[in-house]
């Protein structure tokens, strides 16, 4: 009997070969490389390789490859955009950031391209098991750089908590693989789906529990109300380029798995159990987050309760179900990518050294002592909030008209009252920034303020994108319009 | 072009400030007022390119802008909205002029949100796509917020967070009601929508609700006024002229171009309502303007009775009062912007503008006293000045189908005289405060933008028929549709 070698199409993995690749380059070259800077300008072109070969890719559609674990359709390769954009975006932080505290280390890099492919993998895969590999190859990558800073004790509880709850996170998805896999046999997305055909009785209980359990595993990594208690303490404490980092591309990589996993196995069977389940996570989530981020002091708790907030509002665009939903989301994740790492690019910049993330109050009059710096986090702030005409707000309108459209408007009008309490935090740093006086001392700081070339350059991109596509967003939606499932 | 041009503008001319250099305050200044003369004098042909008697959108152009979505970038005015632009350039130009001496500081970054300002305004008065209309709306939002927080008085930023938060939790549910129409029919196409969506009647109540929530917070309608006064008295002098002249037209401009086109069968039921705010709002407004110390916020009190009747005009139900609705709102951006101007040329040389800091300065300032007079007058409607024939036709449309609400706002209209002429009597006569000995009147360029107002106050007050000419094909269609739903409802 001939063995039947399956066919290995490298081509359809290769831009997450291409970031593993640079990564393995990056932990070589630091052998023999001093100025550690260097491996970051290498990660760079790494990624920009990877999305030269994801642009190509888009053209050339394969069904699922290496035995149906893995795809490169549309849906894929419009998420491998938004890893890169947020893992080049944060590299880019990381350049100065790094430099000022003493941080600059190869493995750094290195860490943040292995966790880029974790995330890409989450996207790609169309195997609970690959969905599961994906998963922890991103988070003990993130776990470890999120205790980087070792001599700041704030970096290591960072590092602890988010280790210990996201190893709860993947207890409850590891249980949940194992209930559907009991139930239906199978790991394979397509495979569970159409094992529901068939009317199942008790097994198919038994599946909608494994259901509920991924769906804890996913709100964790998201952090989805009431699963996103370790989010302020883990983004506070960790080096603001990871938070940056994290703060999306974690995000954007458990949603992407969560949507692929909900359209694809369960968009026929139990959609209203997960819609229902899906809007009330969509609706907690926002309200807990927002009010909670009114009462900070702390620029980057702030940040991190409205990181929360904006998991709410993704999860609108995910409740309906539809595929004008998926593309509202992966619009929301490619615009929240550039305006919430913008701002923390700006965090970035106004931190001090001794101490762990920026009070409000150090904004003030950071307008009259850095008025373009200023106005970055003006547009920043203005667009999370979802004031158009910048890109936040088209974010925001997409997702909730696949709301309104599956006529779920009460969500929606969830969502818009948050949007307006949300303005309350997020234009509280504006009133700092433009309507407060310099504090004397802050404006001898703000001299020593280190605004290199990376820097820079995040923040001009994260600008000019929140504007320009603010302006005119129809290449976006273009954009979105290639996502398929394969 | 022209529509479009209006809006670009402004924009390229607060770039263009954005980057000179911050030691040439005069060439910004003028850069600033330049950039708002050429908009001007780009706006001003519409005025007698316009065709009368015609109903429809002039001036159109439409261009593909998120296709995918089926989202267009539309312009268009029509008898409603050509005046509020006008409007808008004219306030723009006066508003820039009248900061010539009153702000030194950051003075790039104030002019350039004005031009930012006056590009979103007219972006709100044209677009006749729903989403094109919201990106303006909002987009409007910020600027002000900057403009009163950064230099206005002392609460400052108290009242540049209210304004902000009153503004943005009263548009929010606009966007889903936008979402639910343009899903419903299809497109964001204003004039599409209004011709072909016929939504059930219940449905058109919560969505008229969902807009007029958001239009009666800018107008601002009783009870939801109270951002406007903290607002008004601690924005800097221009930017209460913007915010008076053009920014709470807004409001109304809104309920006459979307709440009512779209949702004809829910006028009827929230006619009573909003009748009654504005009626309210009307005596309110003028009882508290009567006993308020400061000038500014007596100002801004009258603002808020004032604009109960451009919608108690529009409400009437008929073509006459949403005639003199319309023809009022311009009428108020002219004699209410004029009002904090001066208001303003006294705070600049006294820094106070409380009632008991003056008395008897007519022997000082003359030319002022006049001025000030004139303006009063065109607020309070005497005859031959602009505020008559808008509020005259306004009651009269009123009085036909709603006389108690008619009387009420007759009512008001005595209470007007009697607050604005007790503050002219407080300001300008009685015994001289010394403290004013060294109070100087109006320079040239102050007399220049007084006189350039009050020539409108008489041209219009004496030929309002220029206006009007222009004005009724849109209300006549607006009052035709209304009158059809009615009788439908009846049979």
């Amino acid at each position: 009997m001939p063995i039947e070698f399956p066919t290995l199409n490298f081509a359809a993995l290769s831009p997450i070969l291409i970031v593993i690749v640079a990564a393995f380059l990056v932990m070589l070259l630091e052998l023999f490389v001093t100025d550690k800077r260097v491996l970051g300008y290498f990660s760079l072109a790494g990624l920009g390789i990877a999305t030269v070969a994801s642009f190509m890719m888009f053209g050339l559609a394969t069904p699922p490859v290496f035995q149906a674990m893995l795809v490169s359709d549309g849906y894929a390769l419009i998420l491998n955009l938004i890893f890169i954009v947020t893992a080049a975006l944060s590299i880019l932080i990381s350049l100065s950031y790094l430099g000022d505290r003493e941080l600059q280390r190869g493995e750094y890099y290195a860490l943040l391209l292995f966790s880029t492919s974790g995330m890409m993998l989450m996207g790609a895969a169309t195997d609970l098991i690959i969905v599961f590999m994906g998963l922890e190859i991103m988070s003990i990558a993130l776990y470890i750089l999120a205790a980087f800073n070792r001599q700041q004790l704030g970096s290591g509880e960072a590092g602890m908590k988010y280790f210990v709850l996201g190893a709860f996170a993947s207890a409850f998805f590891l249980y949940g693989v194992a209930l559907v896999y009991g139930a239906t046999g199978s790991t394979q997305l397509q495979a569970i789906g159409g094992w529901f055909t068939a009317d199942r009785g008790t097994l198919g209980d038994i599946a909608r529990v494994g259901l509920s359990l991924l769906l804890v595993g996913f709100a964790f990594k998201v952090a989805a109300v009431p699963f996103q208690w370790w989010t302020p303490d883990v983004y506070h404490g960790s080096p603001t380029s990871v938070t940056a980092f994290m703060s999306v591309g974690a995000k954007a990589a458990g949603f992407a798995a969560l949507i692929r996993l909900l359209m694809v196995s369960f968009n026929e069977v139990f959609t209203l159990d997960w819609q229902i389940a899906v809007a009330v996570l969509a609706v907690v989530t926002m309200t807990v987050g927002n009010i909670a981020a009114l009462a900070q002091r702390d620029v980057k708790r702030m940040l991190a309760y409205s990181s929360i907030a904006h998991a709410g509002y993704i999860l609108v665009g995910v409740a309906p179900g539809t595929m004008e939903g998926v593309k509202g989301v992966l619009f929301y994740l490619m615009s929240y990518a550039f305006m919430n790492i913008g701002a923390f690019a700006v965090i970035a910049v106004l931190e001090r050294r001794s101490t762990v993330g920026s009070a409000i109050s150090d904004y003030a009059g950071l307008a009259i002592r850095k008025p373009l710096l200023a106005f970055a986090m003006l547009l920043f702030m203005v667009s999370l909030t979802g004031i158009p005409p910048f890109i936040g707000f088209w974010g925001k309108l997409y997702v909730f008209r696949a709301a309104v459209e599956a006529g779920m408007s009460w969500l929606a009008v969830v969502g818009v009252i948050n949007s307006a309490i949300s303005a309350f935090y997020y234009l509280g740093i504006v009133v700092q920034m433009y309507m407060r006086p310099v504090i004397a001392e802050d404006m001898e700081e703000a001299a020593g303020l280190n605004l290199t070339g990376p820097m820079v350059i995040t923040l001009a991109v994260a600008a000019v994108v929140t504007v320009i596509f603010g302006i005119w967003p129809a290449p976006l939606v273009d954009l979105t319009a290639l996502a398929a499932f394969g | 072009m022209t529509l479009s041009l209006l809006i670009l503008i402004p924009i390229i001319g607060a770039i263009v400030v954005a980057f000179m250099p911050r030691s040439r305050p005069e060439a910004i200044k003028w850069a600033a007022f330049t950039t708002s003369l050429v908009a001007l004098a780009v706006s001003f042909p519409l005025y007698f390119a316009f065709i009368d008697g015609l109903a429809g959108y002039q001036f159109e152009e439409t261009y593909a802008w998120i296709p995918a979505l089926n989202i267009s970038y539309h312009v268009g005015i029509d008898g409603l909205s050509l005046f509020l632009v006008l409007l808008t350039t004219f306030l723009t130009a006066v508003s820039i002029l009248s900061s010539w001496t009153a702000i030194t500081e950051n003075l790039k970054e104030y002019m350039a949100l004005m031009l930012l300002l006056e590009a979103a305004v007219i972006g709100v008065f044209v677009a006749l796509d729903l989403f094109l209309f919201y990106v303006f709306w909002e987009a409007s939002l910020i600027p002000m917020a900057l403009l009163i927080g950064r230099w206005g008085g002392e609460r400052r930023i108290y009242a540049a967070v209210k304004f902000i938060i009153y503004t943005m939790a009263g548009s929010a549910l606009m966007l889903v009601a936008a979402l639910a129409i343009y899903i419903w029919g299809g497109t964001s196409d204003v004039p599409a929508l209004a011709a072909s969506l016929n939504l059930p009647a219940n449905l058109q109540i919560w969505l008229f609700f969902a807009f007029a929530l958001a239009f009666a917070v800018k107008v601002p309608l009783f009870p939801l006024h109270t951002w406007l006064p903290a607002a008004h008295v601690e924005a800097p002098t221009a930017g209460s002229i913007m915010l008076a002249g053009v920014l709470l037209k807004l409001g109304t401009y809104g309920f006459m171009r979307f709440a009512i086109p779209f949702f004809p069968e829910a006028v009827a039921f929230w006619t009573p309502l909003l009748v009654t705010l504005s009626v309210i709002g009307i005596l309110y407004g003028a009882l508290v303007a009567l006993v308020q110390e400061d000038i500014k916020s007596l100002v801004a009190y009258s603002s808020v009775a004032h604009m109960g009747f451009i919608v108690l005009g529009i409400f009437s139900g008929g073509q006459q009062g949403m005639s003199g609705a319309v023809l009022q709102m311009v009428n108020h951006g002219l004699s209410t912007g004029m009002l904090f101007y001066m208001v303003g040329v006294l705070y600049e040389q006294r820094h106070t503008r409380l009632f008991r800091e003056y008395g008897g300065i007519w022997v000082k300032v003359p030319v002022f006293g006049v001025f000030f007079l004139l303006a009063v007058f065109s607020s309070v409607g005497l005859p031959g000045l602009n505020g008559f024939v808008g509020e005259f036709v306004i009651l009269l449309g009123t009085f036909r189908v709603n006389w108690i609400a008619a009387a009420f706002g007759t009512f008001g209209i005595v209470l007007a005289a009697w607050y604005l002429l007790t503050a002219v009597r407080r300001l300008m006569f009685g015994p001289f405060n010394p403290a004013n000995n060294r109070l100087k009147d109006m320079n040239g360029r102050e007399i220049l933008i007084a006189l350039s107002l009050v020539i409108f106050f008489f041209v219009i007050g004496l030929f309002p028929n220029l206006l009007f000419n222009k004005i009724n094909p849109a209300t006549a269609q607006l009052a035709e549709l209304i009158n059809t739903v009615t009788l439908l409802a009846g049979q």
